[in-house]
């Protein structure tokens, strides 16, 4: 609108906003949540995410169990979590505020969509009486619009059908909310336009939804409630808005353009992983194969075929699915070839939540296999960080011949951030080797070609088929170190339980050290690891303005650890560590280290909030 | 390319001992196969050889190629991994009944279905060798193992009719005692682009020593084995005296005399429909009746990975190369200066 400038004088300016659009499932809030942070990342926010929804396709709708949720956090500073409890409340119907109506700040905005809030809906919702007219919402400050009849009413001379302009009442609630928080309605129109490309009364309908949504906010002289939050003043350079499982898949491209061979991706569909595969199958031109198998273990044994054949062989699931891979995981251990698989967490155990994050499979990534079978852990800490680990479980799988977890979860799967998009040429390289020449020489005096002789790293040479005179038999069973040939020596089986655990160990050396950010000197050393990176960062800068002193620590690498990780963990009186589990890193920790670690869980599904970890932390420095 | 050097068994051959129950039908098979690779003019260094767990899974350590001895049942899924990164290569499964029928009984289908460029051999002796002698997928009922003291009460798979039911592209039916016949069927599933599966009839000599003698052995042979030959009269018999008629959908064995030759099926294995070659592979569901052998199916259906390498040199042709720059700024963008 263009009013927008003319009244900019009325618009308060604010830090910081926290939105959170709530509705059914069928209302269409992610797709809302989506397009309001698409136009704030271009306006220059800096913003996070946190989308929400249920495991159902279609929930019953107007039920609790049908609401899905999108909550947004735009911001003037660097922010790095999706916000506490949210300023403002967008909900749909009665369902959608019975359900997040308690996460709201108190005195927080409440929008409503006040044609939802008849009689079959509040019953559905479970409420007894129309908490539009009792006392549920004293104290907030709240917005009526009969968003699905003036959402009809606009649409009336297009000839749309009623039943079709319905749907367009999210564009109704965006337009109100735009006009609100003061964003630009261009990227929002170009996108219709994109969108729904040849559906022009779909185009109509959604562009005449936004702008009566726009302009209720002038008529219903909402001036009173208008905010605007500027651009924030991040480092120079080009940004995009990104979720973690897109950056993931760019970054495995990345590792394959880095590393100079194809990338191969074994997968089953899974929430929340199933993205993955999705982006990696629109990237053929890279050279990219992806196949969706007949199951969890058809996927990660075609990616270790692949990997055998001199390809990156990849397989991307959720915590069921790396149970049932981990006999084959056992297999790549002992074949000691590259292998990445990525474990985007969900709440657990069994089907669990498979919509909500948890981060309750490190113990599973560590010993989830028979035997000593240990294979290197990377986790990454933020939607776009997914790119950077990404690129870092690659090289060290082709550098080591190792099979090697990727750890990341719902939240940071789904969640976006704006991402500073790197250099190429800065992307770190990947130099490998396929073995050519014979390097033993059997009983006879014959020149041969042992598949275990090992590098200085300890990592064995990888002679993909197809190369002359390398002919070579690997398998499952154990073998003597050197030959490979079948061994079941008690002597060699020792050996190489211990080289095994020795190889991977040693990928610490050529790690870098561990830095401490916040206070040097401080009592307290919050650990972290995976997506409670933003939370914590946010957590200890609060606690820090407020004059606590504190420091933290986060984990890129779980297994083997960073080398300087024990000497740091001892130079504090306290560590703690957030983690969405019960405590595994903690007992990592205190196993490795014998530090007193105490861990602050949190299982609900849902990832920390800053506010939470300031008070857990806080008791501690007491 | 340089010629494809001529070799011999020896080559073929690698360094390893050979470690079956000395007179186990693995040993046929192995050397029919060592035998036959230098005829097949292919390069050792492109062949691969890939199983599961089981008496037959020690195969690819005797042959001098690559080689993955993998765990039970996921050769097919390790293969098809390997032959869509690797259509260059030729890639051999080998399995047992246990291995591709019970625990990798999934992964044996799906791969069947997508017609990857894979040669699966499946020998069967009908029997758990490795862990001493339980009953088998393909065991018949009432057989008295290990594990079913009272007699087995599982209807046994007929490996022909599970890969005709998911839809093989070639598959063909060998055994152990006849080298000129396995290796003529070893070739033809080689040389097929796509599955092919070949079902070998195995001797295990300790726990189901003469499981096939009523039709395998020599004197047998002739009464008890139905050989298919594409285009001619499906007739067996010392005389060629009986042979095999469709009736119905169904087949069955008859007297030539009694019905004519020209009443008798004309074998076709490149029918598109499979459901006369599976009509057939139900003649016979013990081994004590006339069973088919040769090959029942083969037929052109697009290979697997072919299909992969076309969409992905389709890709490339209308969007470019990958360039990754461009990738990153796929979605919307802004610059902060």
């Amino acid at each position: 609108m263009t009013d927008t400038v003319d009244r900019a004088d009325e618009v308060r300016e604010v830090e910081r906003i926290i939105i959170r659009f709530a509705g059914d499932s069928g209302d269409g809030m992610q797709l809302t949540g989506d397009r309001f942070t698409s136009a704030s990342a271009l306006f220059g926010n800096d913003l996070a995410t946190l989308p929400e929804f249920p495991a159902e396709i279609r929930a019953p709708a107007g039920t609790l169990a049908g609401v899905s949720a999108f909550q947004v956090h735009i911001s003037d500073h660097d922010i790095t979590t999706p916000g506490d409890a949210p300023n403002v409340l967008v909900a749909m119907n009665p369902a959608a505020l019975k359900a997040d109506l308690h996460t709201l700040e108190s005195g927080g905005t409440v929008i409503i969509n006040s044609d939802a809030f008849e009689e079959r809906n509040l019953a559905k919702a479970g409420y007894e009486h129309n908490p539009l007219e009792d006392n549920t919402l004293d104290g907030y400050t709240v917005i009526t619009a009969p968003m699905t009849s003036l959402t009809k009413e606009a649409c009336k001379d297009l000839g749309v059908k009623p039943r079709d302009a319905e749907r367009s009442k999210n564009f109704f609630a965006l337009g109100l909310v735009s006009w609100l928080y003061s964003r630009p309605e261009e990227p929002t129109m170009l996108w219709i336009q994109e969108k729904f490309k040849g559906r022009d009364l779909v185009i109509a309908a959604n562009e005449a939804a936004y702008r009566a949504g726009n302009a209720f906010g002038e008529t219903a002289e909402l001036s009173a409630s208008r905010m605007t939050v500027r651009p924030a003043q991040l480092p120079a350079g080009t940004y995009t808005n990104i979720n973690g499982n897109t950056a993931l898949s760019w970054g495995l491209i990345a590792a394959s353009q880095q590393a100079g061979l194809p990338l191969f991706l074994g997968s089953y569909p899974i929430t929340p992983a199933s993205d993955i595969l999705h982006e990696l199958s629109k990237h053929k031109n890279f050279g990219v194969r992806t196949f969706q198998a007949e199951d969890e273990i058809a996927a990660v044994g075609s990616a270790l075929g692949a990997s055998y054949g001199g390809h990156i062989g990849i397989t991307t699931t959720s915590g069921p699915g790396v149970a049932l891979k981990g006999e084959t995981l056992g297999l790549a251990v002992s074949l000691e070839l590259p292998l990445v698989v990525i474990d985007i967490q969900r709440g657990g155990p069994s089907t669990g939540l498979p919509t909500k994050t948890e981060a309750a499979d490190l113990m599973m990534a560590m010993y989830g296999r028979h035997g000593e079978a240990p294979m290197p852990i990377v986790a990454a800490s933020s939607p776009a960080d997914c790119f950077d680990a990404a690129i870092e479980a690659v090289r060290i799988a082709l550098e080591y011949r190792t099979p090697v977890m990727l750890l990341s979860d719902g939240y940071l799967a789904n969640g976006t951030e704006p991402w500073k998009l790197p250099d190429i040429d800065s992307l770190p390289s990947i130099d490998i080797e396929f073995a050519s020449e014979l390097n033993g020489v059997d009983s006879e005096g014959r020149e041969v070609y042992w598949p275990y002789v090992r590098n200085d790293d300890l990592a064995r040479p990888w002679a993909i088929p197809g190369t002359e005179a390398l002919m070579h038999r690997i398998g499952g069973i154990e073998k003597q170190d050197g030959t490979g040939n079948i061994s079941y020596d008690p002597a060699n089986h020792e050996f190489m339980v211990r080289l095994r655990e020795e190889r991977i160990l040693k990928i610490a050396d050529k790690l870098p050290p561990l830095e401490v950010m916040g206070d040097d000197d401080a009592d307290i050393l919050v650990v972290g690891w995976g997506s409670t990176w933003g939370a914590i960062t946010s957590a200890v800068g609060r606690l820090r303005s407020g004059g606590t002193k504190v420091a933290s620590v986060h984990l890129r690498h779980l297994y083997p650890f960073a080398p300087n990780l024990g000497e740091l963990l001892q130079r504090f009186d306290h560590v703690v560590v957030p983690e969405m589990n019960l405590g595994q890193l903690t007992k990592l920790l205190r196993a490795e280290f014998l530090v007193d670690a105490k861990a602050i869980s949190k299982v609900s599904g849902q990832p920390f909030t800053a506010a939470e970890l300031v008070t857990k932390i806080q008791e501690v420095a007491r | 390319m340089s010629a494809v050097p001529v070799t011999t068994k020896k080559d073929w051959s690698s360094d390893q001992e050979v470690r079956w129950c000395p007179g186990c039908g693995d040993y046929s098979i192995l050397t029919a196969m060592q035998l036959l690779m230098p005829e097949l003019e292919v390069r050792r260094e492109d062949t691969v050889f890939i199983s599961g767990i089981g008496c037959a899974a020690r195969f690819p350590y005797y042959m001098n190629t690559y080689g993955m001895h993998s765990i039970h049942g996921r050769s097919p899924a390790i293969a098809t991994g390997l032959a869509m990164a690797r259509p260059d290569l030729d890639v051999w499964v080998v399995g047992g009944d246990g291995d591709m029928l019970s625990i990798g009984g999934n992964h044996l289908i799906h791969a069947l279905r997508r017609n990857i460029n894979l040669t699966i051999l499946l020998f069967n002796n009908q029997i758990y060798g490795l862990t001493k002698g339980q009953y088998s997928p393909t065991s018949e009922v009432g057989k008295v193992t290990k594990s079913t003291p009272m007699g087995s009460i599982d209807q046994p798979f007929n490996p022909i009719s599970v890969a005709l039911g998911a839809e093989a592209t070639f598959v063909a039916r060998t055994h152990d005692m006849d080298r000129g016949h396995m290796q003529e069927m070893f070739r033809r599933a080689h040389d097929h682009q796509g599955s092919a599966i070949v079902e070998v009839f195995q001797n295990c000599n300790v726990f189901n020593d003469g499981a096939f003698n009523a039709i395998t052995k020599k004197d047998a042979r002739d009464a008890m084995l139905i050989n298919l030959t594409h285009g001619e009269p499906v007739r067996f018999g010392v005389d060629g005296e009986r042979g095999v008629m469709i009736v119905d959908g169904t087949a069955k064995i008859v007297d030539v005399a009694e019905v004519g030759i020209d009443a008798l099926h004309v074998h076709d294995e490149t029918a598109p429909d499979p459901s006369v070659a599976f009509a057939i592979s139900r003649l016979a569901d013990d081994r004590e009746s006339p069973t088919p052998v040769g090959v029942l199916r083969s037929v052109q259906r697009r290979e697997y990975g072919e299909s992969v390498s076309s969409q992905i040199a389709a890709a490339q042709d209308t969007k470019g190369p990958g360039d990754l720059h461009g990738l990153l700024r796929s979605l919307p963008t802004w610059d902060v200066s």
